[in-house]
């Protein structure tokens, strides 16, 4: 994570030195910090940022694909007038211990339609979200372990 | 070209959350309603600053519609969260056709520990 925040500064010190405040500037700097911080980890020795980028940028494509699909999902069971919802409220049991994974991980799960996560049981052991579409029970479970979870403690770990 | 693009952004931002406003009055129960409102539109007032963003091509502008999505993304969650666990422990009632209801049963349990 901290080599994201270094990106983003090495990429402001690049707008702030070419003087030239426009969005292709910015996504110029952004390219050039990638560059610098991938050489420079190859002369030290440690190999993180390269790895962790792009499984960082396939996390943001997969959470916005995630978001289209629930949209969409939603959006034709309000216009058409029948209902087929099958509402339910689940118990997920947690991989995630630290309270940051916690935060993100319920968060990102409030934000795809259809999920709203409600509760964090007391041990942080399981939690309980609400589901819209809940056809099996048991594969929404691993839908959502082995899609969010599992791809976020990829990003953060 | 750019315009077509960013009119296709506007559009489906807008179409967005008229759908959000229909589904708040469509949903039978407080968490649907909560699910349907809080994240479409949080989608669509993306889609519709980031098209404003791109409109100026300007560093000033850009940095500020990142800053609005990303505190969206950020408040509208835990904001839907808090309001969703409020009403469960209120007593809002689920709608008649919901399957199951594991939390239920953790409260039940949790209670019982107390006493």
């Amino acid at each position: 994570m901290n080599k994201v925040f270094l990106n983003l500064a090495l990429t402001v010190a690049w707008v702030f030195l070419t003087g030239e405040f426009t969005l292709t500037n910015f996504v110029e700097g952004f390219i050039v910090a990638v560059i610098v911080l991938i050489v420079s980890d190859y002369v030290v020795g440690q190999n993180l940022y390269i790895k962790k980028l792009p499984i960082f940028v396939m996390f943001v494509f997969f959470f916005i694909k995630e978001l289209v699909v629930a949209n969409l999902k939603v959006a034709y069971d309000i216009l058409t007038p029948r209902n087929l919802m099958k509402p339910g409220i689940i118990k997920v049991p947690l991989d995630a211990k630290s309270d940051l994974e916690l935060t993100i991980l319920s968060n990102l799960i409030t934000l795809t339609p259809g999920t709203l996560s409600l509760e964090i049981s007391k041990d942080k052991e399981f939690l309980f979200v609400h589901c819209m579409y809940v056809t099996d029970e048991k594969e929404m479970i691993s839908g959502i372990k082995n899609g969010f979870e599992k791809r976020l403690l990829e990003v953060l770990r | 070209m750019s315009e077509t693009i960013l009119s296709v952004m506007l559009i489906t931002g807008a179409f967005f959350i008229l759908i959000s406003a229909i589904g708040i009055v469509k949903m039978p129960d407080i968490f649907m309603r909560m699910s349907s409102s809080t994240k479409a539109s949080t989608l669509g007032i993306a889609l519709i600053v980031i098209a404003a963003g791109i409109f100026f091509n300007d560093i000033g502008v850009f940095s500020r519609v990142v800053l609005i999505s990303l505190f969206l993304l950020i408040t509208a969650p835990v904001a839907a969260h808090m309001l969703g666990k409020a009403a469960y422990l209120e007593g809002d009632k689920l709608w008649e056709n919901t399957q199951f209801d594991r939390y239920k049963e953790y409260i039940e349990k949790e209670e019982k520990e107390i006493k």
